[in-house]
């Protein structure tokens, strides 16, 4: 059989599959058929089974690298081992990890890359990406020259949807990666904990305090509560340790483009906009009317964070009955 | 190390027609995270009493770059400058830099090459890896932490789900984040040294390179259009009289958002 696009099946430690994981599904079968790509020292579970026949996937390859499956050049190394005449695309979800992925497979293969790409169309021959830089003050529309593409895809590139049932065809391989890719020895590698709240990068409502919170997040926490929401930070929040590190917007951190972003006590900081500025709505509570903040916020309120945002949680839960 | 000149984060950024970056000259920079990686050169080089080489590849005014890097302390710099270069794509750039490396390596061994974590003006973040698999290097990417010791590298890493430390013998290729350390200010003293420091100004032809694979015509990529996003309309700003909490909250009904 042969397959035209290669999904990559991010997983955590303990095997289970990323949220990503069905956008890219979705998405790589707009395209042709899907094969998927499970890396890791031992067999997908059960539940990945079943997610991949819910997507109507018809390969699924278990490869087993001869060095640390965590390592972005050896999974780099591994979908180069797969990629055939006919493959078409290589779909990621795009984070740094995977865009490292990428860039290393492109080296290897001579594949076209596109990173961070918001959306994808197919249009004839040609797959076209939407892609938004500067912030997000430009969108800009890609294709590549080659006949393979890599695509590291951002969340919410497609409404995930499956269609199947199939029945994948597990295939094995094994692969012996380059002496470069094996020298790095991962010395220690410690997963955080999942949250109870819905992953930061791939929420549709997300709660961001900044330096304003003076390390008070309970108010956010609340508020993100009610609204099925994650929280995030500025990067001053995450320097003081009011909050987890995984938590920062902005360009050094995660990049988010929710349908709500609620910013309190945060002040607009270029390096924050750049991780923020393409969400649907921007929602801006802030004591000093000049924040930057107000230049993109749809709705902006100049008052404090400690009054506003507890009023519209008691109001929403009123509402809610 | 490797350090990029960057159209300046606070200017107004535009795109031409064909998708590039415009250059208006002037108002460009360091790459600020390239700063962290210069600071982390010159932290491991004081320690392990090492030469450090500042490189870029960019136009004209990318020789800014490598400057600020001599002030800070670097000890000479290599700036690859070609008109057929204008245009080029990560691998292009990869291919050049390696090249560039490996001529460095004509003079004395290269023991580690540490770039940034990422260019602010296209952030793609992929040189570091597209390098590293052109040199044929290690590759340990964005550390907090860095330590050298018997012939290998250590660097601590802070990924989105996970924290590792990785290791691996020198000659390794290291990309650093913004939490690695503090950059320090360029003084008076260095402003006026990096002066006298040499820049080496080199094209394709020193790297024994061809333009295949360089340039706006080898690049893998094409951008199809580019568009400005429309501002933002309906914005509604409100000052707080003791009810804006509910005016948020019926905001977000009316508009669905909840
Ligand atoms: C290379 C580099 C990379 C960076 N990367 C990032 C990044 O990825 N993400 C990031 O966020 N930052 C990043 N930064 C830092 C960034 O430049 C800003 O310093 C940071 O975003 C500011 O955080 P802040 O808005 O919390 O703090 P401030 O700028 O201090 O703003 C605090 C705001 O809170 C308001 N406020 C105070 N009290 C209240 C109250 N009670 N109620 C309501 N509002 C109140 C104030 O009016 C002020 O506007 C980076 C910087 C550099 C140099
Ligand atoms: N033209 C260049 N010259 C030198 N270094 C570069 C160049 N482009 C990128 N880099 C380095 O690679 C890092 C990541 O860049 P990027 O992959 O463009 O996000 C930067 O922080 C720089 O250290």
């Amino acid at each position: 059989m042969t397959t035209d696009v290669l999904v990559l099946l991010e997983h955590a430690d303990d095997g289970a599959l990323r949220p990503s994981v069905p956008e890219l599904l979705t998405l790589g079968r707009t395209i042709g058929t899907v094969g998927a790509v499970w890396v890791a020292a031992a067999d997908p579970g059960a539940d990945v089974l079943a997610e991949l026949a819910a997507h109507g996937v018809q390969e699924l390859h278990v490869v087993t690298p001869d060095a640390h499956p965590r390592l972005t050049p050896v999974i780099a190394e591994a979908l180069a081992a797969l990629v055939e005449p006919s493959t078409r695309a290589v779909l990621l979800g795009s984070s740094f990890e995977n865009k490292e992925v990428a860039a290393r497979l492109g080296v290897l293969t001579g594949a076209g890359v596109m990173v961070d790409v918001a959306a994808l169309s197919v249009d004839g021959e040609r797959l076209v990406a939407e892609k938004q830089v500067f912030a997000a003050t430009w969108t800009t529309r890609c294709t590549v020259r080659t006949p393979l593409a890599v695509l590291a895809v951002k969340p919410h590139a497609v409404q995930a949807e499956t269609t199947g049932p199939s029945e994948p065809q597990v295939v094995r391989h094994e692969v012996s990666v380059s002496a470069v890719a094996a020298a790095v020895e991962v010395v220690e590698r410690t997963e955080r904990a999942p949250s109870e709240r819905p992953d930061l990068g791939a929420a549709q409502v997300v709660v961001v305090g900044g330096r304003g919170t003076d390390g008070d997040f309970s108010a956010l926490d609340e508020l993100a509560d009610v609204l099925g929401g994650a929280v995030g930070a500025t990067r001053v929040a995450t320097d003081e340790g009011w909050i987890d590190r995984d938590a920062q917007i902005g360009q050094t951190g995660v990049t988010v483009a929710p349908r709500l972003y609620i910013g309190a006590g945060v002040s607009g900081a270029v390096h924050h906009r750049g991780g923020m500025q393409a969400s649907g709505t921007i929602v801006a509570i802030n004591t000093d009317a000049d924040a930057p903040i107000f230049e993109i916020a749809d709705l902006g309120i100049v008052g404090d964070l400690r009054q506003v945002l507890p009023q519209a949680t008691a109001e929403l839960r009123r509402l809610r009955g | 190390m490797c350090v990029k000149h960057v159209p300046d984060l606070m200017a107004e950024r535009r795109l031409d027609d064909a998708g590039r970056v415009v250059r208006d000259g002037g108002d460009g920079t360091l790459n600020e995270l390239d700063e962290n990686a210069v600071e982390a050169a010159l932290t491991l080089a004081e320690e392990h009493d090492a030469e450090v080489v500042a490189l870029t590849m960019g136009p004209d005014d990318a020789v800014d770059a490598v400057r600020r890097a001599l002030q800070m302390g670097a000890d000479r710099a290599v700036h690859v400058l070609d008109d057929a270069l204008t245009g080029t794509d990560v691998f292009g750039t990869a291919r050049v830099l390696a090249a560039a490396v490996r001529r460095i390596a004509e003079d004395g061994p290269v023991d580690l090459v540490v770039t940034g974590m990422a260019s602010l003006d296209g952030l793609t973040s992929m040189l570091p890896a597209a390098l590293s698999a052109e040199l044929g290097l290690p590759q340990l990417t964005l550390a907090v932490e860095t330590a050298i010791a018997d012939g290998a590298v250590t660097v601590h890493r802070d990924l989105d789900h996970a924290t590792e430390v990785l290791r691996a013998p020198l000659p390794a290729l290291v990309s650093v984040t913004d939490q690695a350390n503090e950059p320090r200010y360029p003084a008076f003293a260095g402003i006026m040294a990096a002066r006298k420091k040499p820049v080496d100004t080199i094209g394709l032809d020193d790297l024994g390179l061809d333009g295949s694979g360089l340039g706006a015509q080898g690049a893998r990529t094409e951008v199809l259009t580019a568009t400005e996003r429309p501002p933002r309309t309906d914005r509604v700003l409100l000052t707080d009289e003791g009810d804006a909490g509910l005016r948020l909250a019926e905001y977000l009904v009316q508009n669905k958002l909840v």
